[in-house]
Formats: C-alpha cells, sequence, structure tokens
C-alpha cells in the first residue's frame, strides 16, 4: 500500500524529470554562472579574479553610456511591438475571413520568416535595404524620397527586419484569442445598435487584449534579445544591449562586466513583462476569466 | 406590435438553395416558430431578417417598411443567440445597458430601462456580477433583457433554448411565452425542437429544403398536416403504403394486402398507389375480435406516462400509444385488435423532392 502511494506521489517527478534535467543543465546553470561570473573582478592583466565585488553591477548603473544603451534597446523594442499590433491585429482579422484553402496558404507565408535560418534572412534584408538595393530604387524611381534612405546601419532598418521576423508570434497569438471568440457576438452588437467600428471597438478588441498582452511580451521579449540582427542590420552604429554584451566578451574580454550588463537585460525585460501584464490583465480581468 | 412579411425571399450559396421564394406574413404581436431539421434553411432565413446575410432575391418588410438592405444597427430588432453572446467583459448591467447607450439614451432614464428589464427577467440584484459568474441559465436571461431593453420592433430567437438542460428549458418556454404575450412583441423563434415550437408559438412554419411545408396554428398542424414532411418530422406517426380502390356501392377504401381500411372519398386521390398517416395516440387496442386490424405484440415500452407498443399487423408495422392508467396492459406476443375513430387516418400530399 504504502509503496503504491509512494510510486503514485513520485511518478508526476520521475515522468518530468528528462526536461527538468534539460531545463537545469541547459538554462538553470549557465544562468547561474553568469550570475556568478557577473560578480568576479576583472583585471586587464590578469583577467578574471575569483574575488567577489558588485563594482561590474556599479559601473553599470553609474555610467550614462548605459543608460542610453538600454534606453535605445527599450525604445527599439516598444517600437517593434507596437508596430506588430498595428500590423498583427487588422492582418489576423482579415485572414480570419478568408477562406480555409486561402488561409492554409497565408498561413505558410505569414510563418515563413521563421522558417528561414537567421543569418539567411537578415543578410537578405542587408540587400533589399541597401543604398542601391530595390526597396531604395522603388522609393527614388516613385518620387517618393529625394536621395537613398539610409535603412542599413540605422534603427529604421533594425526595426523594419525585426518586425517582419517577430510579426508571425503576435498574429498567432491574436490568432489563438479570436478563435475563442464567439461569432455572434460582433452580429449581437450590430442588432442592439453599434455600427461595424463601434463594435470593434466596444466588443471585439477587448476580448482580444489577451492575445495581443501575449503577443506583445513575446514580441518585446524577443526584440530586446535579439542578437543577430541589430549585429548585422544595425552594425556598429546601433549599438543595443545584446551586441554591447557581446562585445565586452569577444572584444574587450571582460567577461564579468558583460555578464552583470546580461543579468540587468534579463531584470530589465521580467520587469516590464510582469509590469504590463499586471496592468493590462487589471483592466481586462473578466476577458482572462 | 410591428407586422412583418417576407416576399420571395431567397437566398443561395453557390449551388445550393439555403432559401427557396420564401413568403410569410407575420402578425403583430404574434409570436411565429420557423421549425425544421438542422439545413432547411431556417436559420438562413433568421439571418437575412436580422439583417446579416443579404438574400439573393426577395424583401423583408416591417410595418410595409422595406428592410431588405437596411444594415442590422437600423432594423431596430432584437435578437437572442444560440450562445447569448453575451459581452464578457462588461458587466450585466453593461450588457442590458449597451443597446441603449448606442442610443444616446441619458444616463438616469437608461439606468431605469436597465432596472425595468432586468426585473421583467428576475435577474435583479446581479448588475455588477459579469456573464462568467453566471448560470446558463441566468445568462439566457441577461441575453433576452439586453434585447427587451432597447424595446425592438420584432424579437428574433435563435434556438435560445438549446443550451438550457431539459426542466430549465421547460420553464423557460412557459415564462418566456408570458413574457412575449404581456408586451405583445411580435416574435420568430427559429428551433429545431418542435415541443418548444408547440408550446409557445401562435403560428408554426415548418420548413424543409429553404420552403415552408406546413403553416398554421401548433394544433393544425400536429392533427391535421397536408404536407408529408410534417407528418413524419412532428411527433411520431405510422405509415401504411396502400392501394386506392372503389367498391360496388361507390365508397372508397384503401386495400392493404388482405385488409380493406374504408377512407372519405374527398380525402383520396383518384386511383393507384396511396400512403396513409395515423398517429400512435389515436390507434387504440382492443380485443381481437371484431377489430378492423389484428396484430401481434412484438414490443412493449414503457414511459410513464405512456406506453408504446410496438405491433406486427394486417396492414404493415404499427406503432400504438396508450396512457397509463392503471389498467392491465396487453404483454409481449400477444395478439390483439387495433381499432381507431374515422378521419384518424389521414392521406397527406407527397414530398416533393427538392433538387
Amino acid at each position: 500500500m504504502a509503496d503504491a502511494a509512494l510510486r503514485q506521489s513520485s511518478a508526476p517527478w520521475l515522468l518530468s524529470l528528462p526536461s527538468l534535467l534539460l531545463f537545469v543543465g541547459l538554462l538553470a546553470v549557465p544562468m547561474a554562472l553568469t550570475a556568478v561570473l557577473s560578480f568576479h573582478v576583472f583585471e586587464g592583466m590578469r583577467g578574471i579574479q575569483p574575488t567577489f565585488t558588485i563594482a561590474n553591477y556599479v559601473q553599470v548603473l553609474t555610467d550614462g553610456y548605459y543608460y542610453e544603451l538600454f534606453l535605445r534597446t527599450g525604445l527599439m523594442s516598444l517600437g517593434v511591438t507596437a508596430i506588430c499590433v498595428l500590423i498583427g491585429v487588422p492582418e489576423t482579422l482579415i485572414l480570419a475571413k478568408m477562406r480555409p484553402a486561402l488561409q492554409g496558404t497565408f498561413f505558410v507565408v505569414i510563418l515563413g520568416p521563421l522558417l528561414i535560418s537567421v543569418v539567411v534572412r537578415t543578410l537578405g534584408w542587408q540587400i533589399l535595404l541597401g543604398r542601391q538595393g530595390p526597396v531604395n530604387s522603388a522609393l527614388l524611381s516613385l518620387g517618393l524620397v529625394e536621395e537613398p534612405v539610409r535603412f542599413l546601419y540605422s534603427m529604421t532598418g533594425v526595426v523594419i527586419v525585426l518586425t517582419h521576423v517577430l510579426l508571425p508570434f503576435m498574429i498567432v497569438a491574436i490568432w489563438s484569442a479570436l478563435q475563442k471568440l464567439d461569432g455572434q457576438v460582433a452580429h449581437a452588437a450590430r442588432s442592439l445598435g453599434a455600427g461595424p467600428i463601434t463594435t470593434f471597438r466596444r466588443v471585439v478588441l477587448p476580448q482580444l487584449m489577451p492575445g495581443i498582452l501575449s503577443g506583445a511580451i513575446i514580441v518585446f521579449t524577443l526584440a530586446a534579445s535579439a542578437f543577430a540582427t541589430p549585429a548585422i542590420i544595425g552594425g556598429r552604429r546601433v549599438k543595443v544591449v545584446t551586441t554591447a554584451i557581446y562585445d565586452e566578451f569577444l572584444t574587450s574580454l571582460n567577461w564579468p562586466l558583460g555578464a552583470a550588463i546580461a543579468i540587468m537585460l534579463l531584470i530589465a525585460i521580467v520587469a516590464v513583462v510582469l509590469g504590463s501584464n499586471r496592468l493590462v490583465e487589471r483592466r481586462f480581468k473578466q476577458v482572462f476569466a | 406590435m410591428s407586422t412583418m412579411s417576407l416576399r420571395g425571399l431567397s437566398k443561395s450559396f453557390g449551388n445550393v438553395q439555403a432559401v427557396n421564394n420564401l413568403d410569410l406574413n407575420v402578425e403583430g404581436g404574434e409570436f411565429l416558430s420557423l421549425l425544421g431539421p438542422s439545413g432547411c434553411g431556417k436559420t438562413t432565413t433568421l439571418q437575412m431578417v436580422a439583417g446579416f446575410l443579404p438574400p439573393t432575391a426577395g424583401k423583408v418588410l416591417v410595418e410595409g417598411e422595406d428592410i431588405t438592405y437596411v444594415v442590422p444597427e437600423k432594423r431596430d430588432m432584437g435578437i437572442v443567440f444560440q450562445s447569448y453572446a453575451l459581452f464578457p467583459h462588461m458587466t450585466i448591467a453593461q450588457n442590458v445597458g449597451f443597446g441603449l447607450e448606442m442610443r444616446k439614451m441619458k444616463r438616469p432614464q437608461l439606468q431605469e430601462r436597465v432596472d425595468e428589464a432586468l426585473s421583467m427577467v428576475r435577474l435583479s440584484g446581479l448588475e455588477d456580477r459579469y456573464p462568467s459568474q453566471l448560470s446558463g441559465g441566468q445568462r439566457q436571461r441577461v441575453a433576452i433583457a439586453r434585447v427587451l431593453a432597447i424595446r425592438p420592433r420584432v424579437l428574433l430567437l435563435d434556438e435560445p433554448m438549446s443550451n438550457l438542460d431539459a426542466k430549465l428549458r421547460g420553464d423557460m418556454h412557459v415564462e418566456l411565452r408570458a413574457l412575449q404575450r404581456r408586451l405583445g412583441i411580435t416574435t420568430i423563434l427559429v428551433t429545431h425542437d418542435q415541443v418548444e415550437a408547440m408550446t409557445m408559438s401562435d403560428r408554426i412554419a415548418v420548413m424543409t429544403g429553404g420552403k415552408i411545408a406546413e403553416l398554421g396554428t401548433p394544433q393544425q398542424v400536429y392533427d391535421k398536416p397536408v404536407s408529408e414532411f410534417a407528418y413524419r418530422f412532428l411527433g411520431q406517426t405510422n405509415e401504411i403504403n396502400g392501394e386506392i380502390s372503389v367498391s360496388d356501392a361507390g365508397s372508397t377504401a384503401v386495400r392493404v394486402g388482405s385488409a380493406s381500411i374504408p377512407v372519405e372519398a374527398s380525402e383520396a386521390p383518384q386511383g393507384g398507389a396511396i400512403k396513409l398517416f395515423v398517429r400512435p395516440e389515436r390507434l387504440r387496442i382492443c380485443p381481437a375480435d371484431n377489430s378492423k386490424v389484428k396484430g401481434k405484440i412484438t414490443t412493449r415500452l414503457f414511459l410513464g406516462g405512456v406506453w408504446f407498443y410496438d405491433i406486427d399487423s394486417d396492414i404493415g408495422h404499427l406503432r400504438v400509444s396508450a396512457p397509463n392508467l392503471g389498467a392491465a396492459q396487453a404483454d409481449e406476443g400477444e395478439t390483439v385488435g387495433i381499432d381507431w375513430n374515422p378521419g384518424d387516418m389521414q392521406v397527406a400530399t407527397p414530398e416533393v423532392a427538392n433538387g
């Protein structure tokens, strides 16, 4: 009897053991090591010293350069998230109105960016956005601009490319919220006297908020921690937190400082995500029930 | 007390004719049901009346005014949906007040109308709850209150009871019917539930293949339908296949095998094969001697209020029902006689195959 009870109580643990090991080994341990590393001393001549210090954090928190870095990263992520919401909501609504056959095709198109290697996709964008690239040629020949727009090595370019690759996450999140929406609700609002715009604003949109929120969290997090796109499209000129961490690790070889910045980035993202989550959930708590 | 009429209303989806040249007049204050199996076109009809679907042809008139192409928000119709379609992010009071708010009604008056509507459906006191905090029955009452609050010209009910359990459904039938009578609001109910249609309606339109097969009071469509479809769709029925025969004396009868069933000549078409219909409750079990038809009981079912007998008779398989009056009942395997009153065996016009 006791044996059976024991087996029953330990079963969930045993069953989740493989994924637990994977999680601990590949996520928890490296993160803990990074955290430990961030409290080490770095000396130019002798490298990393196993002496406890908070100097790395003090340096990050007192230097205006890092504030600028974090602010730029935050604004970039916020911009990408906002554009993803603005494009994602109508795009998902249009997708939902399509015939099932077309829906499948367009889903593949929308998820396409995720199926291509980040390097290939980003280099492709580099060609597109170049000074003499197709986008600039088109803009010039249409007379929309006087001289080529600087997309490469600029924030504009980074935001465009990040939006392209992160939009699928937003659409999938809104799509799942839309599937839960009772189709008759919009009809009910219309028959009660609300026009199409009022119906959308007062009835449909609030019910899509859980999807928009989870999409925004994913997009924001991925944008803030994106490395390849800012590195290739932004280059040296548009430095964000992730590229700064990379530089500390591989150029300055100041691993402890890099680790400290990485930990700060983690904390900042978690704070933003939790904060916005609380705010939106309180505002739309009935929809989340 | 608005009258409504549908004139030649049609809707086709590709090659499928969902609603086919439908004509229907609804009196002011009348409760009319569109009853039929799924796919008969009743929901499509309702959607066209509500303005959610443009008809392929035909007109929708309310009080003589053509509203066929008027947008839903300008139709002044109240619709209770199958899913209730409450707004989950609004309180009950906000839900009920939504239509009034859209009509730009001022606060105090709006409040009054919301209170009035909620008290009509006996939900006073739940104003600040959210739909997710209510039971299924309560949600339905909110949906009803929400449309009553706007005092619509026409009330449309789209299978409103199908998500309720049987007991609650029965109670709601009575309550909704009483409310509708009291307010005198013209109502169209779409349902596949014949009990629902019978208990609530002034008239029932039985639909099949996008057309009205039968239109009349509940008693008319059940007792004396003119279409075979209505006979089969409403309640239970026995179908007897036979041949018309006219005796030397001039009386008409239907020959089924060796038996002969007299029918009123006026009802019978001239010559050939014919179908007779009779309801199980119009057949009686009687002693085998001197009965019109004899048969052997193959199955006996007890349903509490009634007994059902399946009988292999001279004129084919028959189902007979008898009220449970506490008397001794014939057993399975017994041979019994079957009797009925003249006129209970009826002829109906054959179903026309819909292409």
